[in-house]
């Protein structure tokens, strides 16, 4: 389990970034702002196209933006000279979609690559190396080269080159966009462990939900360079309306109108092992309808949405909303005018 | 008119291409040992400075990168355009500087080297060209300078192309050297200028082309022995290279 330590490691203020110029720009960040909380694991998702590619080489000033700050472990990058942002570098390490290994070295020689530019000695680059090799379970490929190797080992080897240099910081640019669900898997459960037994802050950015879902203490969505909405996963589920809990416990689209309420239940820590559909059932004898559900373990607890359907206008059902809602459950009655009658019921 | 008859003809034969050989390879190798120094950094320069590269901003400024860009660019057209007749007769004056004489194999070293710098420059660019910009990415988020992304990832990742780029380089030196003879430059092609067009030596001739072509032969497949040795699944492919080094140089 993650440990918040309660500052930030990563703090991204007001950055913009476009591209070209003139008639040709393209704007790939607009006003976006960030915040990576010490140990966590922060999931940066959106479509492609969206930014968020450009929102992670940002952090390792990759790309510079046009305006904005960037903090990382309390400095500032933006304003360091050539040298001191190389040194700043070192503190974080990245991982690519399409590995970026040097074809030409072994698997050693690529996880040594970022020990001898910082100088390190031979003797120490090689045992640094191995020891590394070893944690992303890659012991026995040291001396392979890396045309040799699976999808799921490069980007071990990956991890292992980024790791090399005890960053404070792990950027992941869509690491697993490359591989097949199993290997996914595989590095999902390696950069997991990374970031419990190491205590590495881990940025990563993907297209893919269940990323987000299996691994991620918080998230934000980002969308044509804007950022819609982020904050700890927990958090965001219990908000109302929230764009990211809808995509995290897809449940469709809402029915056309019979004339009956459908309502979405979320439910996030304990409220999701109580018995929550048949108690309302009996207290207010409705007959409930279950039209969809979606429950996931989201950082080791159950949380999760149902869609339900309960006989009459919502109006006629108001009691039973609001007897959900005062046990603590997020509940969103379908239909925009429909929702604003129900708050108004409730005290 | 030599009698192939006469008794000392096959030793003298055996001696003046020998010794024609010597004088070739030595200009050859001197030559392409400044090739290599000179030519290896113009490319690295041509591919760096360019919009984008990692040379874009040489001294912090950009202005001076695209000067740099289009004066090698320049320097680099004007030695393959110009035709080496008459670059190795124009560049008397400065082989004298250099040298002290503009007669004889070392300063025939002057001309070839200026011809096949150029040459060599552009495979290096070509092949440069191909590494992936993943790669340079990679060596960046680890805070390499810029000497560092030059000497742990871009030559390494190209060599394989270079070497194959560099036996090109050196069957036109061969080619030009035979052109020194003209001058006085010595080597096998002053024995075919002397004995076989000359003296109407046709054994001459013969044994001129067979050793070129068996130089040349042994040049190419130890090249390209050493470029196979060298790729690996990923890096970048000589073959690719091949291809547009092949569209080059059939200017």
């Amino acid at each position: 389990m993650y440990i918040h330590w309660g500052g930030s490691m990563i703090s991204i203020g007001h950055v913009s970034k476009t591209f070209g110029s003139g008639a040709a720009a393209v704007r790939a960040l607009s006003d976006v702002s960030l915040e990576v909380a010490t140990g966590e694991i922060f999931g940066v998702i959106g479509q492609s196209g969206a930014g968020k590619s450009t929102l992670v080489r940002l952090v390792n000033l990759l790309e510079r933006p046009d305006s904005g700050s960037i903090v990382v472990d309390g400095q500032e990058l933006t304003t360091l000279d050539a040298t001191e942002l190389r040194h700043a570098r070192r503190t974080m390490g990245m991982v690519f979609q399409h590995f970026n290994l040097l074809g030409g070295r072994t698997v050693q020689g690529n996880v040594e690559l970022g020990l001898e530019i910082t100088g390190m000695s031979p003797a120490c680059r090689r045992r640094r190396s191995m020891e590394i090799l070893e944690l992303v379970g890659l012991g026995d490929k040291a001396k392979a080269f890396p045309g040799e190797l699976s999808g799921g080992q490069k980007q071990r080897v990956g991890i292992a080159r980024a790791l090399a240099g005890n960053p404070k910081v792990l950027l992941s640019d869509e690491a697993t966009s490359a591989l097949d669900p199993e290997t996914t898997r595989s590095i999902l459960e390696l950069i997991t462990s990374i970031n419990r037994d190491l205590g590495l802050t881990v940025l990563l950015i993907t297209h893919e939900m269940d990323v987000v879902k299996s691994l991620c203490h918080s998230a934000a969505l980002i969308e044509s360079g804007r950022v819609i909405e982020q904050g700890p996963i927990v958090s965001l589920i219990s908000t109302p309306g929230s764009r990211l809990a809808r995509d995290l416990f897809p449940l469709g689209e809402v029915p056309s109108h019979t004339g009956n309420t459908v309502i979405d239940i979320t439910f996030s820590g304990g409220s999701a092992d109580r018995p929550v559909i048949s108690q309302l059932a009996r207290k207010f004898a409705l007959d409930v309808s279950i039209l969809g559900a979606a429950i996931e373990t989201i950082g080791g607890k159950q949380a999760g949405r149902t869609r339900l359907e309960l006989p009459g206008l919502p109006s006629s059902n108001a009691e039973a909303i609001a007897d959900l809602r005062s046990q603590g459950l997020l509940v969103e009655v379908a239909g925009a005018e429909l929702v604003h009658d129900v708050t108004e019921v409730q005290p | 008119m030599i009698d192939p008859s006469a008794p000392q003809f096959w030793p003298q034969l055996v001696n003046v291409v020998l010794g024609g050989t010597a004088e070739t390879l030595y200009m050859v190798g001197v030559a392409l040992i400044f090739t290599v120094l000179l030519g290896l950094p113009l490319g690295v320069v041509l591919v760096g400075t360019e919009a984008g590269g990692i040379l874009e901003r040489p001294f912090g400024s950009r202005r001076a990168g695209v000067v740099i860009n289009r004066l090698v660019d320049f320097i680099v057209n004007l030695g393959r355009a110009v035709p080496f007749v008459i670059l190795m007769v124009a560049m008397i004056p400065l082989t004298r500087i250099i040298v002290g004489t503009s007669i004889g194999s070392t300063a025939a070293i002057v001309p070839l080297a200026a011809v096949a710098v150029p040459f060599f420059a552009r495979m290096v660019e070509i092949a440069i060209k191909e590494v992936d910009g993943g790669l340079i990415e990679a060596a960046e988020s680890l805070g390499a300078t810029r000497w560092q992304i030059i000497s742990k990832v871009l030559v390494p990742e190209a060599l394989a192309p270079m070497v194959l780029g560099l036996s090109t380089t050196v069957t036109s030196i061969i080619n030009f050297s035979a052109m020194v003879g003209v001058v006085a430059g010595g080597g096998l092609g002053s024995v075919a200028l002397r004995y076989g067009y000359q003296r109407y030596s046709v054994i001459h001739m013969v044994t001129v082309i067979v050793v070129v072509f068996t130089i040349v032969m042994i040049l190419q497949s130890v090249a390209t022995r050493f470029a196979r040795r060298l790729a690996r699944p990923g890096s970048v492919s000589s073959a690719a290279v091949r291809d547009k080094i092949a569209t080059e140089i059939s200017f």
